[in-house]
C-alpha cells in the first residue's frame, strides 16, 4: 500500500523541485551566454566600435554614466511625487475613495512603455519646450540648466520626466503597503497626545516606514535603470558624459543604445551591444542587492 | 475628501470646517481665469488646462498655509501645508495619465477600424492597412510565453511553499529575486544569444524567440504571484487532508491547489498583462516584418508594441498615416492590457474561496 504513494510523492516533488533548478539553469544560461558573447568585445579594437570609440571601456563607461544619470533623475523626481500619493492614499483621503483613487494610479502601471515613448516625444516634449526655455533663461547661471536650450524638448530632463511618471506607480504601491501596515496604536498614541496629522505621520508613519521607502525608492531606481523604450523614443541621444539637462546633447542609456542600434548591426558590432547589456545586467543586479538588504534587516527592528 | 483637520481647536483660532476647500476651488478659478487671460491675448495657442490645475495648486498650497498660520499659528499652518501638499502630489501623479488616456483615446480612434482588424501592412505605402499580422503576432508569441512560464512558474511555487526547506529552497528564492530584477532588454540579448548558437545564425529572427525572452520576464512574477496565493491557504485544509491518509501530492493537486486556483489565475493574468506591452526584448529577437507570418519558428514576426514602434520611427514621406496607425495600435494595446487587468480582478474577486480568518 504504501510503495505507491511514495513513487507519487516522489515524481510530484521532484518535477516541483526540476521546475526551481530550471530557473537556476535559465538564469546561469543568461549570465553565460552574455559572457560569452561579450568577450571580444572586451577586446575589441577601434575598427569594431563605432566611429571615435578606441576601447570598449571608453564606449560603456558613457552609457553606464547616462543610464545612472537618467535613472538618478528620474528618483529625484519620483521619490517626492510617490511618498506624497503613497500618504494621500493611505492617510488623507478617504479609506472607501483610496481603493478607488489608489486603483487609477495602478492603472499609470498598466500602461506599455512603447506607449508612453509615443506620448513622450509627440505631447510631453513639445510641452515643456517653452519651459526649458524660460528656466534656462532665468536660472541658466545654475550649470545644470545652462544653454543653448534644445529646441525639440528632447532632453535627459524629459526622459528623466517620463520615467519618472513609469516608476512613480511601482514606488507608490510598495510605500502605500507599508504606510499602512503602521501600528495602529502608534498612530493614536501620537494623535492622542495632541499632535496634528503631519505631526502624527512625522513621528509614527515615517519612521516605521523608512527602510520600506528606502527598498521601494531602489526597486524604482532598478525599473528606471532598465528601462528601453520611452528613453529609446524621446531622447536626442548621444555617447557622451554631460551633466546638462536642457542641451540637445544628451547622454544615453545603455538600454536604449542597445535597442537604437541593434536591428542595423552584424558581426562584432553586435558583441559589443552585448556586452553593454552585461554591464546593465550586473548595474541592475547591484541596485537589487542593496534594496533586498535594506527590506532584510527590516526584520531585526519590528517594533519601530 | 475630508481636508480639515478634525478635532476641536485647543487654541486661539481656527477656519471654519471646509474653509480649505473653498480655498482651493478659489485658487482653481483664479488660474483658471488667468490662462484664459492668457488664451485671449494670444500668448498661448491653446488653453493649459495643465497649468492652470497645476499653478492652482500651488497657489492653494501658499495661501492656505499663510491663511492658517495667522488665524491658527505654526503648528496647524504646517499640517495644512502638508495637507496641500500630499493632495497635490497626488494631482500632479493623475496629469500624466489623464493627458496620455485623452492623446491616445482622441489620435487612436482615426483608424479604429474594421481594416485595422483585419489587414495586414504588405505592400502599404501611406494610407491604409492594419495590424492584423501584429496582433497575430503578439497573440501567439505571448500565449506560448505564458504556455512555457504558467507551468515553471507554479511547479516552482509549489516546491518553495510545499517542498522546499534549506538552502535549496533559499537559492531558489533568492536567484527568482535576482530573476525579477532582469531588465527586458537583457533578456531578449540572452534569447537572441541562445538562437545565434542554437542555428548558428548570425543574425537570427524568430516569434519563439520572443516567447523565451518574454517567459524569463514572466517566470519570476508567476512565481512570487503564485507562491503568496499558496500561502493563503489554511494548513488546516492540508492537515486535515493528510489525516484522512490522502498523500502529499494528491493533498496539493486536490486540495491546496483548487482552494488558491483563482488567486493563480488573476496572478497569471496580471503575469501576461505585464509582458505584452514589452517591446525592447521582442524588437531584439522577434524583429519586424509589414507582412502576416503565422509560423512563430521561422521567419521575422511582428508584434503590436514593436508595431507602435517602428510606425513611429520609421513612417513614409507622408508621416500622418503612419502615426495614426501607431496611436491606434497604442490604444488597442492599452484595451488588451485593461482587459486582462479588469478580468484578472473579477476572477479574484468573484471565484475566490471563502477563507476563514
Amino acid at each position: 500500500m504504501r510503495s505507491p504513494r511514495r513513487l507519487g510523492d516522489r515524481l510530484f516533488s521532484s518535477g516541483a523541485l526540476a521546475a526551481g533548478l530550471l530557473i537556476l539553469v535559465v538564469l546561469a544560461a543568461v549570465a553565460i551566454f552574455l559572457v560569452a558573447q561579450s568577450l571580444p568585445a572586451l577586446t575589441a579594437g577601434g575598427t569594431d566600435l563605432p566611429a571615435g570609440f578606441t576601447s570598449f571601456w571608453s564606449y560603456v563607461l558613457p552609457l553606464v554614466f547616462g543610464t545612472v544619470w537618467a535613472a538618478v533623475l528620474a528618483l529625484v523626481i519620483a521619490v517626492p511625487l510617490s511618498l506624497g500619493v503613497a500618504l494621500f492614499l493611505s492617510h488623507y483621503a478617504p479609506r472607501r475613495t483610496a481603493r478607488a483613487l489608489g486603483a487609477v494610479i495602478d492603472l499609470l502601471a498598466a500602461v506599455p512603455s512603447v506607449v508612453f515613448g509615443l506620448w513622450g516625444i509627440t505631447v510631453l516634449a513639445p510641452f515643456v519646450q517653452p519651459f526649458y526655455t524660460f528656466l534656462s533663461a532665468a536660472f541658466g547661471w545654475i550649470p545644470l540648466l545652462a544653454g543653448p536650450v534644445s529646441g525639440t524638448g528632447r532632453t535627459i530632463l524629459t526622459v528623466a520626466v517620463v520615467l519618472a511618471v513609469m516608476i512613480t506607480p511601482i514606488i507608490t504601491a510598495l510605500t502605500r503597503e507599508i504606510f499602512l501596515q503602521t501600528p495602529r496604536l502608534n498612530e493614536e498614541a501620537a494623535l492622542a497626545l495632541g499632535a496634528t496629522r503631519w505631526e502624527m505621520i512625522r513621528i509614527a508613519v515615517l519612521p516605521f516606514g523608512l527602510p520600506g521607502m528606502v527598498s521601494a525608492a531602489m526597486l524604482g531606481l532598478g525599473r528606471a535603470l532598465g528601462e528601453t523604450m520611452a528613453v529609446a523614443m524621446v531622447l536626442s541621444p548621444s555617447v557622451v558624459v554631460s551633466f546638462f539637462l536642457l542641451r540637445s546633447e544628451n547622454p544615453t542609456t545603455i538600454a536604449a543604445n542597445i535597442a537604437l542600434n541593434f536591428p542595423d548591426s552584424y558581426g562584432s558590432g553586435i558583441n559589443v551591444l552585448i556586452a553593454t547589456g552585461l554591464a546593465l545586467f550586473v548595474l541592475t543586479f547591484v541596485v537589487n542587492a542593496v534594496a533586498r538588504a535594506v527590506v532584510g534587516r527590516r526584520g531585526g527592528g519590528k517594533g519601530l | 475628501m475630508v481636508l480639515s483637520t478634525p478635532g476641536p481647536a485647543l487654541h486661539s483660532g481656527a477656519l471654519p470646517r471646509h474653509s480649505a476647500l473653498g480655498l482651493f476651488a478659489l485658487c482653481l478659478a483664479v488660474t483658471g481665469t488667468l490662462f484664459l487671460l492668457l488664451l485671449l491675448s494670444g500668448i498661448t495657442p491653446a488653453y493649459n488646462i495643465a497649468g492652470a490645475v497645476f499653478f492652482g495648486l500651488v497657489l492653494w498650497a501658499a495661501t492656505i498655509s499663510a491663511v492658517s498660520f495667522l488665524v491658527e499659528g505654526s503648528r496647524r499652518a504646517k499640517d495644512r501645508l502638508v495637507t496641500a501638499l500630499v493632495c497635490t502630489s497626488f494631482g500632479v501623479a493623475l496629469l500624466p495619465l489623464i493627458s496620455l488616456v485623452f492623446t491616445v483615446v482622441t489620435n487612436g480612434i482615426a483608424r479604429f477600424d474594421g481594416a485595422f482588424f483585419s489587414e495586414s501592412l504588405r505592400n502599404i505605402i501611406g494610407p491604409g492597412g492594419g495590424a492584423l499580422h501584429a496582433i497575430v503576432g503578439t497573440l501567439e508569441i505571448t500565449l506560448i510565453a505564458a504556455l512555457i512560464s504558467v507551468p515553471v512558474g507554479l511547479l516552482t511555487a509549489i516546491y518553495l511553499v510545499e517542498y522546499g526547506r534549506g538552502a535549496v529552497a533559499r537559492a531558489i528564492t533568492f536567484l527568482v529575486d535576482v530573476m525579477t530584477g532582469i531588465p527586458s532588454i537583457v533578456a531578449g540579448l540572452f534569447a537572441f544569444a541562445l538562437f545565434q548558437l542554437l542555428t548558428g545564425d548570425p543574425g537570427i529572427r524568430l516569434g519563439f524567440g520572443g516567447s523565451i525572452a518574454l517567459s524569463v520576464l514572466m517566470v519570476p512574477i508567476v512565481v512570487r504571484s503564485s507562491e503568496e496565493m499558496l500561502k493563503l491557504v489554511p494548513n488546516e485544509l492540508r492537515e486535515a487532508s493528510l489525516a484522512l491518509g490522502v498523500p502529499n501530492w494528491l493533498t496539493v493537486g486536490k486540495v491546496v491547489l483548487p482552494t488558491a486556483l483563482a488567486g493563480i489565475v488573476t496572478g497569471v493574468m496580471l503575469a501576461v498583462a505585464r509582458v505584452i506591452g514589452e517591446t525592447a526584448p521582442l524588437l531584439l529577437i522577434a524583429g519586424y516584418t509589414d507582412s502576416m507570418n503565422y509560423n512563430p519558428f521561422d521567419q521575422r514576426m511582428m508584434t503590436l508594441p514593436v508595431y507602435v514602434y517602428t510606425q513611429y520611427t520609421q513612417p513614409g514621406t507622408d508621416v500622418q498615416p503612419y502615426l495614426e496607425r501607431a496611436w491606434t495600435a497604442s490604444l488597442t494595446l492599452i484595451l488588451i492590457v485593461l482587459a486582462l487587468n479588469v478580468i484578472a480582478r473579477l476572477i479574484a474577486r468573484f471565484f475566490a474561496p471563502k477563507l476563514p480568518h
